[in-house]
């Protein structure tokens, strides 16, 4: 696991262990200090946890397998609206957690694999844009549904989603020990949103240095070449696309719970933007790239909130630009400036599986011949 | 076609499961050939539109390789540069003819479009154009963004009225079907670019270079052609086309706004690759049988599917399209023809 | 582990309660950024209006002299940012909330606003489901839209005389149930529905669904949507010669909609708005003059609305001699007052009593109510 130390940016070279149980204590810690600074700090971090799960089932897709996705969204829309489905007053069924989870994430699979199927052949480009097509078609079914059989509820979306519940236990419900003591529903949400990273974590470190991970590499940096050592890269394509779908999947049933609403408006082309830019960000092709670009572009607009306006108001005297405008500048500059200058993100993937810094300088000694 | 005018029926059960089993008609409606012809109209007019803008993307990926994202950005900061000159003039000499005062705005939105053309490919695609595939589609993404962003700042969120120079009062050619000035101008003035613009590659000295830089940028800059000029010649006269294509798209609709670019933007990249990305030829195909799929689309789609599909279906048909021809013919409707890429 | 979260979590907890003496915060949640921009901070206005009325005037809440204070948030009209927002806000100790703009973010954030005990009066979300959802506290001050789409249906029909109705909506939750509604109406009141086509919040071309409509030969045409797609919406139809009336909600009742569809816009335009003119409202004419004295604009859509929804919460409070929500919550139930918009009263769902709807037409630059 040393792969998670390079989140910390000193101590992870030097001490893999010692930030190691950084990672961990902050892990721990991070929604007590939060609700030092107000229980909706708590809820961003929530929030943030499961942008890492979608960043880390993404990263799965673009940064391992070299399939550039930005229809990833929707997989997350499916994992949502099953849950809201099995476990809303909209049909009146209400499934309990454990089976949706499963059902959630096989349906997101499935639909990786229908998206993976028909891109088979295609690369780079134009891989892109028919994921982002994908994406975008998946939503405006979602949105209309409604018509002429009510399946989706069309723009009105899904309300009065059943919360987590976990053999009984109603996460939503703040957990009463004693008279006095009580821990409020949002951290327990967090400790459980933790678990599911951290199982993912490890699953995906697992995974990386599998063969299937190795063939995945093999296969970004060149396909010919992987298909001629015998890797089956049919089976690899959709693998990444199944396995990256199931994670979004599986965020996305735990933000319809979390939520309790889900509509169509959240599932746009924007918010694929914005998970593909925490996973460039961070770094491609590394968990703690992914893990790190999630939380520091989750937190960002919520900082921007407290800190854009008050500064500009006594720098300026009053708000030139707002959060949002700043975010949206932000976000872009990360994505142009990360690109140029630092390629490889945040945190660079290890050289192990990562030739793409390597080809790139090999090109570029090419071009300058 | 016989008189009747039932093209399907939909079970209103369907709609209402409480409903009797009545059977409701989906109609055309009075006028079908009045319709018909509106429509192929309607699907020209923003046909042309998209055809222009995908020119710029074809022929930026004809020589670069590079799907420029922000090339609908750069369309919508033409439209709001000419609506900010013409707000400018109207202050300055209010008696200008309307004409003159379009003519003025269009040079200035063009001149600034280019400039930024010119800035994107030195600042941002230059330096990445031997980085892994990923990374120039990504910047590309961020400047498209970028853009958006900055107009934002400058122009505000708010949809900006756009002045309507040429008259939109509607034309009836024929008894029933309408036209107006600024369609005819966009129709034409789409035509007359797109020929210009073929006339240069194929005919030009430049156009020359560009058409061998396409093929192949090493064994060209051999051959003494400055590739790096000729790249950014390309995103130059792509650029001064978006532009062109702002102002017709906002004086139609007689609206801009800072959002304005990225849908048509889309839209356009899948003409581009409708027709066969590269090809030139493609492009305005592709622009023209996309804005009339649409129109048809949008149209039928509820007598076709017998009322189960309707027009909230209607932003489908281009990622549908895009996904199919990718899929089955990944050379477009033209294929790639070699001699006529740019 | 968890015993520091809880010593922690008492912690904070006990210092939230220490605080908070004079002053009362209330809240204000609208989307301050994006295409609706000019409405929400149109709402966060009307509501500091109210704020600052209030305490220009000097309210005494159970014998103490308090002093309103607003949090203004921005819900981007996006849902997730909406519930964070509404936490922000719960967080922030508000002791009401005056907001969301769209429904689509007043859903999910009541349910927040519900934990945390505090009641929500949004000034401007029409869905019929926002109060629905058995929330004790949740009140608004703007007709739903089974009272709009039902007046508007009935206009189309009885007033306008049309026989032919065809209806567009652009795919938001709020342009869909308003359309929904309308299409109701104007079925139960013996017209036809000729058409039902759909456009999108970002579109701008409508040529080919118009076109479609006008081989309908609609006498009314009636759009559930935004300004920034009617405007552009009316001038299409002109271009395609399609004659019918011209039918929108609150939501193309705006100064904006005047601009934006230009020379198209005639005296067969007609859009709804709940509540009375704000000519015809009680204060309406002093609320106009004041709005533009403070903020240097035209009153948009909701300021006063969101004003009554302030001002209602404070008067529960004088009454129930009580900031606290618990304590004034069975006041706003019952509350009762003449405010900008007229009465204000709710019914037992939390939705405003006889919200009533008026009909503007267009005359002489301006929408005239009729």
């Amino acid at each position: 696991m040393n792969e998670l130390a390079a989140a910390i940016p000193w101590l992870g070279k030097r001490n893999p262990t010692a930030a190691r149980w950084l990672i961990l204590i902050i892990a721990l810690v991070a929604p007590v200090i939060a609700w030092q600074f107000g229980r909706s700090w708590v809820r961003i971090l929530d929030f943030a946890l499961l942008y890492m799960m979608l960043a880390m089932g993404l990263n799965l897709v673009v940064g391992f397998a070299g399939l550039l996705d930005l229809g990833y969204i929707a997989f997350y829309a499916v994992g949502a609206y099953t849950f809201a489905f099995l476990a809303s007053p909209h049909f009146d069924v209400h499934l309990p957690f454990w089976t949706i989870l499963p059902l959630g994430a096989g349906f997101a699979a499935m639909a990786g694999i229908m998206l993976g199927f028909p891109v088979l052949r295609l690369r780079g480009d134009y891989l892109a844009i028919v994921t982002l097509g994908f994406g975008e078609i998946v939503r405006i079914f979602m949105l209309n549904l409604n018509y002429p059989v009510n399946i989706t509820n069309g723009p009105q979306g899904i309300n009065m989603i059943d919360p987590i519940n976990l053999f009984g236990w109603d996460l939503s419900r703040n957990l009463q020990i004693g008279e006095n003591f009580s821990i409020n529903s949002l951290f327990l949400y967090y400790y459980f949103f933790l678990l599911a990273v951290a199982g993912s974590i490890v699953f995906v470190h697992r995974l990386q240095i599998s063969r299937v991970g190795r063939a995945w590499a093999a296969m970004r940096d060149d396909e010919l070449a992987a298909k001629a050592i015998g890797i089956n890269t049919r089976n690899m394509k959709l693998l990444a696309f199944s396995l990256g779908a199931t994670f979004g999947g599986l965020s996305g049933c735990l933000f319809g719970a979390f939520q309790g609403f889900v509509s169509p408006e959240s599932f746009s082309l924007m918010e694929s933007i914005a998970v593909l830019t925490m996973v460039v960000f961070g770094g491609m092709g590394n968990i703690a790239g992914a893990l790190v670009g999630a939380f520091v572009l989750a937190l960002l607009p919520e900082i921007l909130r407290d800190v854009a306006v008050p500064l500009q108001q006594t720098l300026f005297g009053h708000v030139l630009l707002d959060p949002e405008v700043l975010r949206m500048l932000l976000l872009s500059l990360a994505m142009i400036l990360m690109m140029l200058l630092r390629p490889a993100g945040l945190i660079p993937a290890r050289a192990r599986y990562s030739h793409d810094h390597h080809l790139s300088n090999k090109l570029k000694q090419e071009a300058a011949k | 076609m016989t008189p009747r005018t039932v093209v399907g029926v939909m079970p209103a059960r369907l709609m209402d499961p409480t409903a009797a089993p009545d059977w409701r008609l989906v109609r055309l409606g009075k006028g079908i050939m009045e319709t018909l012809i509106q429509q192929l109209i309607n699907g020209l007019v923003i046909g042309s539109v998209y055809a222009l803008i995908a020119l710029g993307y074809t022929m930026v990926y004809g020589i670069l390789g590079l799907i420029n994202f922000a090339h609908g950005d750069v369309l919508m900061v033409g439209a709001l540069v000419a609506l900010q000159t013409m707000t400018f003039l109207m202050g300055m000499a209010p008696g200008m003819s309307p004409l003159v005062m379009l003519s003025i705005a269009l040079l200035v939105a063009i001149v600034v479009c280019m400039l930024l053309g010119f800035t994107m490919e030195r600042l941002a695609y230059r330096r990445l154009r031997n980085a892994p595939r990923l990374a120039p589609l990504i910047t590309a993404i961020g400047v498209s963004f970028l853009l958006q962003t900055i107009a934002m700042i400058i122009w505000g969120r708010n949809y900006h009225t756009y002045p309507q120079l040429i008259s939109t009062t509607p034309l009836q050619p024929i008894e029933g079907v309408f036209i107006t000035p600024v369609q005819i101008t966009i129709i034409f003035g789409s035509a007359a670019l797109m020929i210009g613009l073929l006339l240069l590659v194929n005919r030009t000295k430049i156009g020359r270079a560009m058409r061998a830089t396409a093929e192949n940028h090493r064994v060209a800059s051999l051959m003494g052609v400055d590739t790096n000029a000729v790249i950014a010649f390309t995103f130059v006269i792509g650029a001064g086309l978006a532009a062109v294509a702002g102002v017709m798209f906002a004086s139609n609709y007689g609206i801009a706004h800072y959002g304005m670019g990225f849908m048509p933007g889309l839209k356009a990249f899948t003409a581009a690759v409708l027709g066969g990305i590269g090809n030139l030829g493609g492009a305005m195909l592709g622009g023209i049988v996309l804005g009339v799929v649409e129109s048809f689309g949008a149209g039928y789609i509820e007598n076709l599917t017998f009322g189960f599909l309707n027009s909230s279906y209607q932003d489908i048909f281009a990622f549908l399209i895009l996904g199919l021809v990718l899929i089955f013919r990944p050379t477009g409707l033209l294929g790639e023809r070699v001699s006529d890429r740019a | 582990m968890k015993k520091t979260v809880v010593a922690f979590a008492i912690m904070s907890i006990g210092l939230g309660a220490a605080q908070a003496q004079e002053v009362v915060k209330l809240g204000s949640a609208a989307p301050l950024t994006g295409t609706i921009a000019h409405l929400g901070k149109d709402l966060e206005n009307g509501t500091r209006m109210a704020v600052e009325a209030l305490n220009a005037q000097g309210v005494t809440i159970g014998g103490k002299k308090v002093k309103f204070e607003l949090i203004g948030e921005d819900d981007q009209a996006d849902p997730r940012t909406g519930t964070t927002v509404a936490q922000r806000l719960v967080d922030a100790g508000v002791k009401g909330v005056v907001g969301h703009l769209n429904s689509g973010t007043s859903i999910p954030a009541s349910r927040i606003y519900d934990q945390g005990g505090i009641p929500q009066i949004s000034p401007a979300s029409t869905n019929p489901k926002l109060t629905q959802q058995n929330f004790k506290g949740v009140f608004r001050t703007i007709a739903n839209d089974v009272q709009q789409g039902g007046a508007l249906g009935k206009f189309a029909v009885k007033s306008l005389g049309a026989k032919k109705v065809a209806i567009i909506d652009d795919r938001t939750a709020y342009g869909q149930g308003l359309a929904d509604e309308t299409e109701k109406a104007v079925k139960a009141s013996g017209a036809q529905v000729v058409a039902r086509e759909f456009t999108t919040d970002k579109a701008t071309d409508f040529n080919a669904i118009l076109t479609k409509i006008r081989a309908t030969a609609p006498d009314v045409i009636f759009f559930g949507g935004m300004d920034a797609q009617a405007g552009p919406m009316l001038r299409q139809m002109k271009q395609l010669g399609i004659n019918a009336k011209f039918l929108t909600g609150d939501g193309g009742c705006s100064p904006e909609m005047i601009k934006l569809a230009g020379e198209a816009m005639s005296a067969s335009t007609y859009c709804s708005m709940a509540g009375l003119p704000l000519d015809k409202m009680p204060g309406g004419a002093a609320f106009r003059e004041q709005y533009k004295k403070r903020f240097g604009g035209e009153v948009q859509l909701y300021a006063p609305y969101a004003y009554d929804a302030a001002t209602a919460i404070v008067k529960a409070m004088e009454k129930a001699g009580s900031p606290e929500p618990s304590k004034y919550l069975p006041e706003l139930k019952k509350i009762n007052f003449n405010g900008v918009t007229g009465n204000v009263a709710f019914d037992d769902k939390g939705d405003i009593k006889e919200g009533a709807v008026t009909i503007y037409s267009f005359k002489d630059g301006n929408w005239v109510p009729m």
